[in-house]
């Protein structure tokens, strides 16, 4: 069974509808021991990362998350949230991936981006299979600088990180749920791995 | 590179599609969830279903409707019509929707916006504006599908509301919706220009020119029609095929 799991950040519900059009059943649940238990991880979420963080740490559900051992996907929010720090709120986040959130910053371009954009430098086995430069929806106002744990990279204002893996932990800033057949690959990637 | 998006809006009444020309005479355009397959599958980028039905059954067979769209569509979905309360939106997002767009009760009631922003992220909260240009040759701000003038400056509502925390703004030009003549370029550019959220740009597409020249010249970040689309004057694909040379695009 795949768990999604369930807190105060946003709409997690759809990430549950992308997986049933693929036809892979999954709960929503905050609940530790079925998180625990899960074949496979999901942490979505579009929000505020120190309400978000904060949220998590008053139920231990940070700690939880950081114990996992299964394949965990962070989307969104979600991979912020697993980064060592962000910009939002100045919050101390998960620390899971070495890398910061910061945020994007432009005189002439649009804050949040919202929309389709292209991710490229695939590293990662979340992306076999797809075409070069493929697109992705996206919706964000800040991001993960690159690092050693980027395995693909989107260009906003400058190059971030459009995705990151380190171990279990594999994580993307854009909206898989939400991008068509490209979104339903790397769902179905994530779904795969062993 | 981020591209422009094209997006076709469903008006929705009893379940149906419909298309009003100037807001008025309502024709049948078929199965909304059946054209929100087709327009996904052609490369539609986003997809508006504005809900017109007034009776109370309202809310109920929205709901069903939303779900119906999210058992199938893999792109992200806006809904609107009507949308007045924070348990609206809520059950609205629970099953399926990605966005909301809100309009008069935002209007008549400001503070719902930031309580929508606040509860749910300004990235599913859009305003929809119906504006329309007057005599003294300024754009203003209808309420109720266009039935209801108001005093307010359309950029003036739009500066407000994006302080209080929406995420986009669906900007529809009364003068030119239906008109098939071209969308309203200067107050699409004026809130383009001046806003740091996307502008959605709406009415009067009826040819590829139409939606060239909205991204080209009013610097708009989506164009959405429903007629054109509907009734196949113009095919998404080759749509996006003509603007793929002037204008970054999703193919």
């Amino acid at each position: 069974m795949i768990a999604i799991i369930k807190y105060n950040a946003g709409n997690v519900q759809s990430v549950q509808y992308a997986l049933q059009r693929i036809g892979v059943e999954s709960v929503v649940t905050d609940d530790a021991h079925m998180i625990r238990n899960a074949s496979k991880v999901i942490f979505p979420g579009v929000g505020h990362a120190n309400a978000a963080m904060q949220y998590l740490k008053e139920r231990e559900m940070d700690q939880l998350i950081l114990s996992l051992t299964q394949p965990v996907l962070g989307i969104c929010l979600g991979m912020q949230l697993l980064c060592n720090f962000s910009e939002e709120g100045d919050t101390s986040c998960l620390g899971v991936f070495d890398t910061d959130v910061k945020q994007f910053v432009s005189d002439h371009l649009k804050i949040p981006q919202i929309g389709w954009n292209n991710i490229y430098g695939y590293q990662s086995v979340l992306f076999d299979g797809l075409p070069e430069e493929a697109f992705v929806y996206t919706v964000h106002s800040y991001f993960a600088a690159l690092g050693k744990d980027t395995v693909a990279i989107t260009d906003y204002i400058l190059p971030y990180s459009a995705a990151l893996q380190k171990n279990n932990f594999y994580a993307v800033q854009f909206h898989p749920e939400k991008s068509g057949v490209v979104g339903e690959t790397i769902l179905k990637n994530f779904i795969s791995i062993l | 590179m981020l591209t422009k998006r094209i997006i076709p809006c469903l008006d929705i009444k009893d379940g149906r599609t419909v298309k009003g020309i100037n807001f008025e005479s309502i024709r049948d355009a078929g199965d909304p969830v059946e054209l929100a397959i087709l327009y996904s599958e052609q490369g539609a980028d986003e997809l508006v279903f504005l809900d017109i039905t007034a009776t109370v059954e309202k809310r109920k067979t929205l709901v069903e409707l939303v779900k119906r769209i999210a058992a199938h569509i893999n792109i992200p979905f806006t809904v609107g019509g009507g949308i007045s309360t924070v348990e609206d939106v809520a059950l609205l997002l629970q099953n399926g929707a990605d966005k909301i767009a809100v309009n008069t009760a935002a209007f008549k009631n400001p503070t719902l916006i930031k309580e929508l922003s606040d509860a749910f992220g300004s990235q599913c909260v859009v305003l929809a504006i119906d504006t329309k240009k007057e005599a003294d040759g300024e754009w203003y701000v209808y309420l109720n599908g266009g039935r209801t003038k108001t005093e307010t400056k359309t950029i003036d509502w739009a500066r407000q509301a994006v302080d209080l925390g929406v995420g986009e703004i669906l900007l529809t030009s009364m003068n030119n919706d239906g008109t098939k003549n071209g969308f309203a370029l200067d107050i699409t550019a004026t809130l383009s220009n001046s806003l740091p959220v996307p502008v959605i740009a709406s009415g009067g597409a009826g040819t590829l020119e139409h939606f060239k020249d909205v991204f080209e010249i009013a610097n708009a970040d989506a164009a959405l029609a429903a007629s054109v689309f509907h009734y196949k004057e113009i095919e998404i694909p080759a749509l996006k095929k003509f603007l793929q040379p002037f204008i970054p695009i999703r193919i």
